[in-house]
């Protein structure tokens, strides 16, 4: 069953830059009618999950005082985010570094994996975003509420603000609010969408220009030129799409952790 | 009709990335005219410049997801 879903993945002729995105089962599960099946989307956020515990376990396990290399690359992960976190959010704010740090690794790893080819990116779907994206508003707001009690909506009515104004800006702001986890996983999304069909538009670029005959061969390494460039775009995307959701994470949780600045 | 009609609106979408263009290339102005004045501070600065890019061009990829919305999901 395993065999024939990986070879389905490596026989498929696909020729439109949208067949990359399908689901395909690999073993299918249902309970109680609710369809739980362990798709390739599956497969592949728990290679990300085993491959981000096995190298940072493995980093990390002779805590050697001068570091390895292995160790030191564990450390320079665990220093960019844990920076991240305490400028944003000061030192009480380290309590959600464990939450960040697996935010910002799972979503490194899982748009790293997509850059190889045949692999499928789960971050290119918008239920896995929408997913990563709800979790973090429900611990900004259940947090939020059970820190501060009702002064948690404190952030709707910021100060400073003319009494009179409050009818116009507080509904303003509770949209903004509401839009904040539909824009942090829509950007993931889209980002991850869009670099994706562009490089299977500019690699069909390559096999059009090839197989068009005459003249038209030249330009194709011109394609394969602009297919390089656009790997390397993807690269840079996809570590920093990961970065911006985490440091999202960060702003929004300091609206939780300090409401009303 | 309808069919043509969606290879419109995907056109139409696409004049969202005039706006994600100027407001990219305002924040790199900006970063760039402070940077020219206080070379020194500019280093610290760079986390906030790749997070205001980032933002910013989010805006233009949601105008390109309407456009694959309307080529393929509907």
């Amino acid at each position: 069953m395993m065999l024939e879903s990986i070879n389905s993945m490596i026989n498929q002729v696909a020729t439109d830059p949208i067949h990359q995105f399908v689901l395909n089962k690999i073993a299918d599960f249902q309970i109680g009618g609710f369809d739980v099946s362990f798709t390739n989307s599956s497969a592949f956020m728990l290679l990300a999950v085993v491959l981000a515990v096995v190298l940072l376990g493995v980093a990390s396990s002779k805590s050697a005082t001068i570091p390895s290399r292995g160790q030191s690359i564990a450390e320079i992960a665990y220093g960019f985010v844990a920076g991240m976190v305490r400028d944003m959010m000061g030192e009480d704010g380290m309590k959600f570094f464990p939450l960040v740090f697996s935010l910002f690794i799972f979503i490194f790893f899982a748009n790293m994996l997509g850059m190889f080819p045949y692999f499928f990116t789960t971050t290119s779907h918008i239920i896995v975003n929408m997913a990563l994206a709800l979790l973090v508003m429900a611990v900004v707001i259940g947090y939020g509420i059970w820190k501060n009690g009702f002064k948690f909506f404190k952030i709707f009515v910021p100060s400073g603000v003319p009494p009179v104004l409050y009818l116009l800006v507080t509904p303003i702001e509770i949209i903004s609010f509401a839009s904040r986890p539909l824009s942090l996983s829509v950007r993931l999304f889209a980002n991850m969408l869009a670099g994706h069909i562009m490089l299977k538009v500019f690699a069909g670029f390559v096999i059009m220009l090839a197989s068009a005959g005459g003249a038209l061969i030249l330009l194709a390494p011109v394609a394969l030129a602009g297919t390089v460039a656009v790997v390397a775009l993807e690269f840079l995307v996809a570590f920093l799409q990961a970065y911006v959701f985490a440091i999202l994470t960060c702003v929004y949780l300091n609206d939780a952790l300090h409401p009303g600045h | 009709m309808e069919e043509g009609l969606k290879y419109v609106g995907a056109g139409l979408a696409c004049f969202a990335m005039f706006g994600a263009a100027l407001g990219v290339g305002n924040i790199f102005s900006s970063y760039l005219d402070a940077a020219m004045r206080n070379p020194s501070a500019a280093q610290g600065q760079f986390g906030n410049l790749i997070f205001g890019f980032a933002v910013t061009e989010a805006l233009g990829i949601f105008g390109f997801l309407i456009a694959i919305l309307l080529l393929f999901a509907v």
